[in-house]
């Protein structure tokens, strides 16, 4: 009888912890069916090499609903956080990886990228967070073209005099000859030595989801909640609406930061045009279609958005025609009344199937 | 020392003068009275107890402290509270989170201890709902205190408002037309309600009204404001009989 207690605790656990323990789950189920998958055999190499970039999805999906779906503030710029922490966590780790221990030289890469897209963060955070809906849309959506266009024109070499920059060409940084470009301009960083793997990737995504399911759910995540549910109200019960709106947007930075090192350490070459506005469009249509605030929803969206277009190449010519249908048929069936009700009653039937159904209801009573 | 001291308040919008010299002082424990006829300035006057607005003129002492043009932060954390004449709840959000809320500067954790789950975090969030749920009681909402506050029925959402405002430990509660919308029943259980928050908590309370068997009922001095200025000032019974109200209200000269 076991199995009858587990799923009697189950019940009584608060709601909360129930659906955070429910996210977790998923992604480790996931993890674990695809390893068993790769380990047997039967693992497409299309889709073996969409892992990491889901990973990475999830992640930015995840950190982008803090902004969007709990703090309600329209963030269009998330992807420059994205290129951010990709190319400083890249640079050290190419700097790096010869001399230094090969985990610590990545967790360390993965915090600079963190750190560095924080600061940014913070620095963005200030002027922009005065800006009010599509006031703030619009700056963010500037700074993630700044971000972008700035990357894309910086030369940057090391030499036995130390770093040399320009914002004019590779020549023009007046290296010695023993010189070698790390970012060379629009082509970027090359010759990185790949780390990313799927397991480094469900780890992040799981460190995300520990962050922002603990953040939204305490103190902290009550007063940014707040924010987004009505502003004036929040004011006047003395809650600091700028600390609380800088600590979910830098929160959300570092994360994606992570994320940019991630999806950077999964390829040999690292150019900053990847990390343009339809990056961020397409991030933000995954916390849309998943729901604003709802991080399941986000990790789901993601996890489908990623993998379609791959599994639509066999119908290449109407790839992004099929994409936006069903894009469009996700938005109406997946918030419809009638689809809630179905999920409802479907949800009912699997509950009455289970053995401990009537602890549960027990449970609940108690 | 009075707990409240309002000074020639004053605020213009361009050349919109909406409250002149606006004298009012509030003493510790009492109820007080804010009428006139629609747009008189009264809710203006709160929003700037509230520091929601700035005065282009006058003084606010609260306790001691000019509170006069600070931020709203500023002047919860010194002990004004409010409610607003629409509703402004945190819809998205449990009706006990909504009181918790209101906590949130009585009772602090950092971030990280939120993020890593620390024991002061499991401690703090435990005294928080035995706070919130003891207010929560006192308004008769503690069964519905995991529903959303958008669920509530209207009459509960005002009662719940006053609970958040109340969990910010205020010295000054000011309840901008509290039993707007309410039948004559509720308005009964909300006059009793707020005697009981006055004697419960030892609070002055300020407020807007404009069912006037409320406002007699249980204030012990009313301000008449109309076109932004004082008319009257005094007991119910004064302010009844005193003619400019009554031109105020009914028209004259």
């Amino acid at each position: 009888m076991k199995k009858l207690k587990v799923f009697s605790r189950w019940g009584k656990l608060d709601k909360g912890f129930r659906e955070k323990a429910v996210n977790y789950a998923i992604v480790l189920v996931a993890y674990l069916a695809i390893q068993l998958l790769a380990a047997t055999g039967n693992l497409k190499n299309s889709v073996s090499g969409q892992l990491v970039p889901i990973c990475t999805y999830v992640i930015m999906a995840v950190s982008l609903n803090l902004v969007v779906g709990f703090l309600g503030e329209l963030s269009l710029g998330h992807a420059g956080f994205m290129s951010l922490g990709a190319f400083s966590g890249t640079l050290f780790w190419v700097l790096n990886c010869e001399t230094m221990p090969k985990p610590v030289a990545l967790v360390a890469a993965f915090l600079i990228g963190g750190v560095v897209a924080g600061i940014f963060g913070f620095i963005i955070g200030i002027p922009v967070l005065r800006l009010r809906g599509d006031y703030l849309a619009i700056v963010t959506l500037a700074f993630g073209e700044i971000i972008k266009t700035v990357i894309n024109a910086i030369y940057l070499g090391v030499d036995s005099n130390g770093f040399h920059i320009s914002l004019k060409d590779a020549m023009s940084m007046g290296m010695e000859a023993d010189g070698t470009v790390l970012i060379n301009g629009a082509i970027g960083i090359t010759g990185v030595t790949k780390a990313s793997t799927f397991t480094i990737g469900v780890v992040m995504v799981l460190i995300t989801l520990f962050v922002v399911m603990n953040l939204v759910d305490s103190r902290a995540g009550r007063a940014i909640k707040s924010i987004r549910d009505n502003r004036i109200a929040a004011e006047s019960i003395g809650i600091p609406i700028t600390k609380y709106k800088m600590m979910a947007f830098i929160t959300s930075a570092v994360l994606a930061g992570m994320a940019g090192v991630l999806y950077s350490l999964n390829y040999s070459t690292l150019v900053a045009k990847k990390f343009d506005y339809n990056t961020s469009i397409l991030v933000l249509v995954f916390v849309v279609l998943g729901g604003m605030g709802n991080i399941r929803g986000s990790i789901i969206a993601a996890t489908i958005l990623t993998v379609l277009p791959e599994l639509l190449r066999s119908v290449a010519d109407y790839r992004m025609l099929v994409y936006a249908i069903l894009l469009i048929a996700m938005m109406i069936f997946n918030q419809s009344p009638k689809a809630i009700a179905w999920r409802a009653v479907v949800a009912e039937k699997i509950k009455s199937r289970m053995p401990g159904k009537k602890n549960l209801k027990q449970g609940k009573e108690g | 020392m009075a707990l409240l001291e309002v000074r020639n308040l004053g605020i213009a919008f361009g050349g919109l003068q909406a409250v002149s010299q606006l004298d009012m002082t509030i003493e510790k424990g009492h109820l007080y009275g804010l009428i006139g006829p629609n747009g008189a300035g009264k809710t203006t006057a709160f929003n700037m107890l509230t520091g929601m607005y700035a005065p282009t003129e006058g003084n606010i002492i609260l306790d001691g402290v000019d509170i006069t043009g600070k931020s709203p932060e500023f002047i919860s954390k010194h002990g004004v509270a409010r409610t607003f004449q629409n509703i402004r709840l945190f819809n998205g959000l449990s009706v006990l989170d909504n009181v918790k809320l209101g906590l949130h500067n009585q009772m602090k954790y950092a971030m990280w201890d939120g993020i890593f789950r620390t024991p002061k975090y499991w401690s703090k969030e435990a005294e928080m709902n035995h706070q919130a749920m003891k207010l929560l009681k006192i308004f008769d909402l503690d069964e519905e205190a995991d529903l959303l506050a958008s669920s509530l029925p209207y009459g509960k959402q005002r009662k719940l408002e006053i609970a958040r405002a109340l969990a910010t430990n205020p010295k000054l509660l000011l309840l901008d037309e509290p039993a707007a919308g309410m039948n004559p029943q509720e308005t009964d259980e909300l006059m009793k309600t707020v005697r009981f928050v006055r004697d419960e908590f030892g609070i002055a309370i300020l407020l807007i009204e404009h069912d006037m068997n409320f406002v007699m009922g249980i204030c012990e001095e009313i301000t008449v404001l109309d076109h932004g200025q004082c008319i009257a000032r005094g007991t119910g019974k004064e302010v009844r009989n005193n003619p400019k109200v009554v031109a105020a209200y009914l028209g004259g000269d």
